[in-house]
């Protein structure tokens, strides 16, 4: 078996997962009327109210930890570009057509990236519409553009989600690397044959 | 902040059921004729006195305001301004700050607890303290900013246009006690009206710009105001001129919910016909062999 992830990586980021539906499942809640049954998950409106931001504070630090241990592995290369401009050969699962590529794929990086983003952008907004502590701190006129930029980078957000976990379904012995850290050397040459010959290489 | 003996809805916050409207009741209006007003703040005692509300002692900040603002404990206030004309006279303007009771009410548009606004059938907008989640959406979607937020119990307050006394046939507090009749309360038909006979009286002693505030940016409100100036509102210690609903709100609070799930929905959809049409990639046994050859013959690259 080919080790992908350590067990604190793996720790790190079912954390960071657990946070983020938490977060969705609150959020939306409080998003469309016809969601605001889910407040009852979390103890009733005014809870859901109290508690959705602690679990924003919970995800940063978390994701933040995150980041720092995979953004160097998330850097663009040459072939992730070749990788985007095959999107239909991906998409078709024909991987035969595709360049090798090292860990992560473009699509990968590009979830990495979105999900780094949208974080951020979610916690400064955040930040200032959690009035019961911040409330002094911005204008009202300020609050109004960050409630919807709130709103717009949690749709968003959740869609690069529904995309990240889909992927994770959809090819095979992904999700075996995030839950027990190790991957097949098949697997591994089948996604990842850069990363293969590097690890080969190395060894 | 009401008893529930007369609900008589039009509209309740973050719900889609239309409320029942077949039985016929007037619209009310509060008006307030700012040219009568001489700052007594009687109104402001009656509204305390009546809603059992004690605002915390405060400092002097330069300004005759007592308190500085609105606050969960203080559902009304006077402003005062003072202003100079173009000639130089120095006009005090007092005015009567509150709930503006709006036919299209910016915090119950952006409301995301169910029932936790409403506004009854006479007009009245009124917060329902037991539904109410302490969001401070509230505070985002009013034009006049209006609603605070307690933080003692983390809920919304603002003036209920004492809607459980006008329940009962009764004026709102702060008109019973104004001594100078610059606060008056009935059918909204019945205000205009009256309001129209004392512009005219007023235009006629030289305010010629003299007119009623009823902002048809938000739908008209059921607090009015008679204005010397209606030509500037905002002298009024920064009455909006023309008040309305921030877009930013209006896009949150509208196109964007459904347009957002239904592309959540089909993002999930789009994912199960995938599954479909293309199917699971999985790792073929010459993956694995391929694997091993790269393993074991490491140069071979």
């Amino acid at each position: 078996m080919v080790a992908r992830y350590t067990t604190a990586q793996r720790i790190n980021h079912w954390i960071t997962a657990l946070c983020l539906i938490l977060l969705a499942l609150s959020g939306m809640s409080l998003f469309h009327p016809g969601l605001f049954f889910l407040t009852a998950l979390f103890g009733g409106g005014p809870a859901t109210r109290a508690i959705h931001p602690w679990f924003g504070t919970v995800l940063l630090l978390s994701f933040g930890i995150l980041f720092v241990r995979f953004f160097h592995h998330n850097l663009w290369r040459r072939e992730d570009t070749a990788w985007v401009g095959r999107i239909g050969d991906v998409i078709s699962n024909h991987e035969e057509n595709l360049p090798e590529i090292g860990r992560y794929n473009a699509g990968q990086k590009l979830v990495f990236w979105l999900m780094s983003l949208l974080i951020l952008v979610l916690f400064v907004s955040g930040v200032v519409i959690w009035d019961q502590y911040f409330f002094n701190l911005t204008t009202i006129p300020a609050k109004r553009v960050a409630v919807l930029a709130h709103s717009l980078a949690a749709v968003a957000i959740i869609g690069v989600w529904i995309i990240h976990v889909y992927a994770a379904i959809w090819v095979r012995g992904t999700m075996h690397g995030m839950m027990r850290g190790s991957v097949t050397p098949g697997w591994t040459f089948r996604h990842h044959r850069k990363w293969l010959r590097e690890l080969a290489r190395g060894r | 902040m009401t008893d529930l003996q007369s609900l008589d809805l039009r509209r309740r916050s973050a719900s889609e059921d239309t409320p029942p409207s077949i039985r016929h009741q007037p619209e009310v209006a509060k008006l307030i004729d700012v040219s009568r007003c001489i700052g007594c703040k009687a109104c402001q005692s009656a509204c305390m006195e009546w809603n059992d509300l004690r605002p915390e002692m405060e400092e002097f900040v330069g300004a005759y305001e007592n308190p500085h603002d609105l606050n969960p404990a203080a559902w009304t206030i006077m402003r005062f301004t003072e202003w100079e004309d173009e000639a130089g006279n120095l006009e005090w303007l007092i005015r009567k700050d509150g709930c503006m009771h709006c036919s299209d009410p910016g915090c119950l548009k952006a409301c995301p607890s169910p029932g936790a606004i409403v506004q009854y059938a006479n007009g009245i907008v009124d917060f329902i303290s037991e539904n109410c989640i302490g969001c401070g959406y509230c505070v985002k979607g009013c034009p006049f900013n209006i609603p605070r937020i307690s933080q003692a119990d983390h809920k919304a307050y603002k003036c209920t246009l004492c809607s459980d006394r006008v329940a009962v046939g009764q004026e709102p507090a702060c008109a019973k006690a104004c001594p100078t009749g610059a606060i008056l309360f009935g059918a909204k038909e019945d205000m205009t009206a009256w309001a129209s006979e004392r512009i005219d009286d007023l235009r006629e002693r030289g305010f010629d710009k003299a007119g009623l505030y009823d902002p048809p940016e938000v739908g008209g409100t059921h607090v009015m105001y008679v204005l010397h100036h209606a030509d500037r509102p905002s002298l009024y210690a920064g009455l909006p001129d023309k008040p309305r609903i921030s877009p930013f709100v209006q896009i949150w609070k509208s196109a964007m919910k459904p347009i957002a799930l239904a592309g959540l929905a089909f993002t999930a959809m789009a994912g199960f016909v995938h599954w479909v049409v293309a199917g699971p990639n999985e790792v073929q046994p010459e993956d694995e062999a391929k694997a091993q050859d790269i393993l074991k013959h490491k140069d071979r690259t």
